[in-house]
């Protein structure tokens, strides 16, 4: 695939990951507002952090006066699980384009980015995670200034639909290897488990859903490597 | 506020960038430990499944909701739908579970 293709194929599948986006950005514009942010401030912020639940965190940071280290070990806590994924795509990305176009993507390494580019076969090149910056980006902005700007514009049933749009997604992308590879299946059913158990055990649940997918995420990935590793052939980034 | 919001937005934004960019800068050569390799492969099952579920079940107004758009985005996604299909069926099966749901209610 040419750089035109991948490019074309990440603006395809940037359209859900906007469409998520726009109802998840909408609620922080309308927050952002509510705390008394400007709405050019609401917009910086989306533009240049693009990730949802730090940005929500470091609004309430913000808002509350909080001190700058305290921004920052928030915004390390939260966001720490994007290096495993920055981690995954350096084995990824294509070995034969310009080194400097990582640095560009490492900007748009989103949970939603980096799942559609992940899932794709064999080596991805940089230029498929422009073509789904280049929608989701925007989406994730126009959402924010939509969100703050309006405050009540879109209905509560609509951001409620759009909410699982994400979810939806990701479900595409792990659900179709998982009916085909035997390992892949129990690691998204082990997944699931172990994040849920996060969610409902007494002492566990105290644990910061940044970190629950970090622990989640070593010990189930870790387990498998162990247990099932994966030959040159049918897996890792040669696939 | 204690600090100028754009000294707070700065900090957000270098943090973040660090955490997805080094990764990315240090390990640039091509890893030959099958463990890490055979790690990295089911690296973004593992973290998708963790995220979704069951974050999916918080995602909306209602649990009934949230279960209904759960059950469909599994079938569509088990039927190998494409990204978009698999999402807006969720969608509106949320839609749908709700009106019913206010009707009923």
């Amino acid at each position: 695939m040419n750089r035109k293709e991948s490019f074309a194929r990440g603006l395809r599948d940037g359209i859900p990951i906007a469409l998520g986006y726009f109802a998840v950005s909408f609620t922080f514009g309308m927050m952002a507002v509510g705390d008394g942010l400007r709405v050019s401030d609401a917009v910086l912020i989306s533009l240049t952090n693009l990730t949802s639940a730090g940005q929500f965190a470091g609004l309430s940071i913000i808002s509350a006066g909080g001190s700058l280290w305290e921004m920052a070990l928030t915004q390390l806590v939260i966001n720490l699980r994007y290096s495993l994924m920055s981690f995954s795509m350096s084995q990824k990305f294509r070995r034969d384009e310009p080194g400097a176009g990582r640095y560009v993507a490492a900007f748009g390494m989103t949970d939603e980015i980096f799942a559609v580019s992940a899932s794709q076969q064999g080596r991805v090149s940089v230029f498929y995670n422009y073509g789904a910056m280049c929608v989701a980006i925007p989406g994730w902005a126009l959402g924010t200034l939509a969100g703050a700007v309006s405050g009540n514009l879109l209905p509560d049933f609509m951001v409620s639909a759009l909410g699982v749009a994400i979810y939806g997604m990701f479900l595409a992308i792990i659900i179709p290897p998982a009916k085909k590879d035997r390992t892949v299946f129990l690691v998204v059913l082990a997944g699931m488990a172990i994040s849920a158990l996060f969610a409902v055990a007494p002492v566990l649940r105290r644990v910061s859903s940044g970190f629950v997918i970090i622990i989640t995420t070593v010990v189930v990935a870790g387990a498998a490597a162990w247990l099932r590793p994966v030959s040159t052939e049918e897996g890792g980034t040669e696939k | 506020m204690t600090h100028s919001i754009y000294a707070y937005i700065l900090v957000m934004a270098v943090v973040t960038y660090l955490i997805r960019m080094l990764p990315l800068a240090l390990a640039k050569k091509e890893i030959t430990s099958p463990f890490i390799r055979s790690f990295l492969y089911y690296v973004p099952y593992a973290c998708l499944a963790a995220m979704t579920f069951p974050a999916i079940l918080n995602a909306t107004e209602y649990t009934v909701s949230a279960v209904a758009g759960f059950a469909v985005a599994m079938l569509a996604a088990y039927r190998e739908k494409s990204l978009l299909t698999v999402a807006l069926l969720a969608c509106a099966a949320v839609f749908i579970a709700e009106r019913i749901l206010t009707f009923v209610i």
